[in-house]
């Protein structure tokens, strides 16, 4: 594991310093300038939060999950908030993939931004044809495969939640797309082993790991006595669910420290971030915080590398699974800035990594 | 801050001038620099509520009700709301020199008309906010204005002062009786836009209100021009939570952002009785039939 070597100690300067930390970041063979992207369904095609931040100078946009047909979505209401958190049923509107190459891709590739394409689909035959359709199409950053979607053969249950319904897809989408463009798979936490699924995809062919999607969630409304939703249930995300996205990447990074991940879920700062990175994503990305501060993704890169350049990393690289580093067993005044030592035997969540590594 | 903007809407640090009580309402003057100078009659601010650690994540969207583009402050603007739910509530609670993170101006304004004819524009409750800059505005290209304000009681009636200053007429109407004629706008539309001859309707109030004001321009063979009042996420069109179908050029009725693609609408093209619901016929709705 790559450990940051730290030759001083806390930076109150660290804003000054922050410009000099090299940000640059792999994901599966991809370089990006900087590790903060999108989240796929939180900045459509980048076009809106051009506005407010230079699309290009982030890690890259991940679009919005794209399906083969053109589909209306469900019907409103699609959205509840909740407590540091928003509950969600779109159902996937969008333009069909040729329209979507046509229109949103081609502004980003005029615009100069990296686009890491989502699509989506309700059988495997639907994802081959997906990736078909991207095989000959260039500037691609990275395909991430949003597996969370009813398989409509398969009484609608997701892909994401079944290893091998997931390895199918991931196998179709990774035999039919450029071999050279990275594919990602994004996985849902709503399942008993995350690790289990990590394992089938990345033996299936996926290059990295998005993760994670939202949680299935509901609300009722208390007026109507009714669900709030029309879709009746939906997809958690935001802050509420940060910890469970942390628990995630550090399960999976434990079992696999050579899979790269792409790290989500409730991130708002960049110490929210930071945790992500810590616990073993390589990048992250921005996503219901977007609709809170359209500026985030810039903002959350801004503070991250400060924070970085905070705890003494020269750069994001050496942090990437710091957190599962031993503990050293005497403390140097040369290491590791002491407040943000961490006792890891006296981390829960180490047992459960290894129980699962186990078995 | 400022977040610089290429394309229209900016993001702000505004800060607090003052809150006034209007009735049941708030009437919130923010600084907001940049934004009162681009903002036309029918544009919104997405407001972030709760501070920046704040539980609440969803901006809430209001009208502009009137701008200032140069004074003591520089350009300030004035929203108002009723405090009816938590982020509204920390919003009537902000105090003079408070900062608030503002978005805007967002949204398709209301379109105006090149020649000098009558408009009637109505609104229900505090749907009248934009209602008074856009009023100055037609005015200012000589047409005839006459407005029609309706709520359930005078308390919740908004700006009634401000249109009387401006309107040709005013009349006002309460489900309560409490000032005005007894009952709803849509009761009294139909004399006003034949009396004024109206030519474009404007509007601005809950849907179903819209939905009977598009119906009743519709039959006077007015053109008519409704904001919608659809809940939003983030207000500048990312989110996909605010949509409702909508019949294009093409005939083809999409699930249309209400925050990009409106607020402001021609009311002959909303699928009024299917909002809310993805109306067969519908780009890319799923197939009906079969099992």
């Amino acid at each position: 594991m790559t450990r940051a070597v730290i030759t001083h100690g806390p930076r109150r300067d660290a804003a000054a310093i922050a410009p000099d930390i090299d940000m640059t970041t792999w994901l599966a063979g991809l370089e990006l300038p900087s590790p903060v992207l999108t989240a796929s369904g939180c900045a459509a095609a980048g076009r809106e939060l051009d506005q407010f931040f230079d699309v290009t100078a982030i890690g890259a946009v991940v679009t919005k999950s794209i399906m083969l047909n053109p589909r209306s979505g469900r019907a409103t209401p699609r959205m509840a908030e909740t407590p540091s958190g928003m509950l969600n049923s779109i159902g996937l509107q969008g333009p069909g993939i040729d329209a979507f190459l046509d229109k949103d891709l081609e502004w980003l590739r005029a615009r100069g931004a990296r686009a890491v394409v989502s699509i989506a689909g309700g059988s495997v035959e639907e994802y081959t044809r997906l990736a078909s359709k991207l095989r000959h199409v260039t500037d691609i950053a990275a395909i991430e495969v949003n597996i969370s979607c009813p398989n409509v053969e398969d009484r609608g249950q997701v892909f994401a939640c079944n290893p091998v319904a997931a390895a199918e897809v991931i196998t179709a989408v990774r035999r039919n797309t450029n071999p050279g463009i990275p594919v990602l798979a994004k996985l849902s936490p709503d399942v008993t082993d995350i690790v289990e699924i990590a394992r089938a995809v990345v033996g299936a062919g996926a290059d990295g790991l998005s993760m994670i999607n939202t949680l299935l969630g509901m609300v009722i409304d208390t007026d109507t006595m009714r669900p709030a939703l029309a879709g009746v249930t939906g997809g958690l995300s935001g802050p509420a669910i940060r910890p469970v996205a942390v628990r995630c990447v550090y399960q999976v990074h434990a079992a696999m420290p050579e899979v790269p991940i792409l790290g989500m879920g409730g991130i708002r700062t960049g110490l929210d971030a930071l945790e992500f990175v810590l616990a073993g994503a390589s990048a992250i990305s921005v996503g219901t915080a977007t609709f809170n501060d359209p500026s985030a993704p810039i903002r959350v890169a801004r503070e991250l590398a400060i924070a970085l350049a905070e705890r003494g990393f020269e750069s994001l690289e050496a942090a990437v699974g710091f957190a599962h580093r031993l503990p050293d067993p005497v403390p140097s005044s040369g290491g590791p800035v002491a407040g943000h030592q961490v006792d890891v035997d006296a981390d829960p969540a180490d047992v459960v990594v290894e129980a699962g590594v186990e078995g | 801050m400022t977040v610089q903007s290429k394309s229209g809407a900016i993001q702000v640090t505004g800060e607090v001038i003052g809150q006034r009580k209007a009735g049941d309402y708030h009437v919130l003057t923010l600084t907001a620099a940049g934004i009162p100078e681009l903002a036309k009659p029918g544009h919104f601010v997405a407001i972030a509520v709760g501070g920046p650690n704040s539980s609440m994540l969803l901006r809430r969207a209001f009208s502009i009700y009137s701008v200032q583009s140069r004074g003591v402050y520089g350009g300030t603007l004035e929203i108002v709301f009723a405090a009816n739910g938590k982020g509204t509530e920390w919003l009537s609670k902000l105090h003079r020199h408070d900062q608030i993170d503002i978005v805007g101006p967002l949204g398709r304004p209301f379109a105006l008309p090149k020649e000098p004819v009558s408009c009637v524009l109505v609104a229900g409750g505090y749907g009248s906010a934009p209602m008074f800059s856009l009023a100055d505005a037609l005015r200012a290209r000589g047409c005839r204005v006459d407005v029609v304000l309706g709520a359930s009681t005078e308390s919740k009636l908004f700006g009634v002062l401000d249109a009387k200053r401006i309107a040709a007429t005013l009349t006002l109407t309460t489900d309560d009786g409490s000032v005005g004629e007894k009952g709803r706008v849509t009761d009294v539309l139909p004399a006003v836009l034949k009396r004024t001859d109206a030519d474009v309707v404007y509007a601005c109030g809950p849907m179903a209100m819209l939905k009977s004001v598009a119906a009743v321009a519709a039959e006077h063979g007015a053109y008519s021009q409704c904001a919608v009042e659809e809940a939003m996420a983030c207000g500048i069109g990312i989110c996909m939570t605010c949509v409702l179908p909508v019949i294009g050029d093409d005939g083809v009725t999409r699930m249309l952002r209400s925050c990009v693609d409106g607020p402001v609408f021609r009311g002959d093209r909303v699928r009024w009785d299917e909002v809310g619901t993805i109306p067969e016929g519908t780009l890319g709705a799923p197939a009906t039939g079969g099992h």
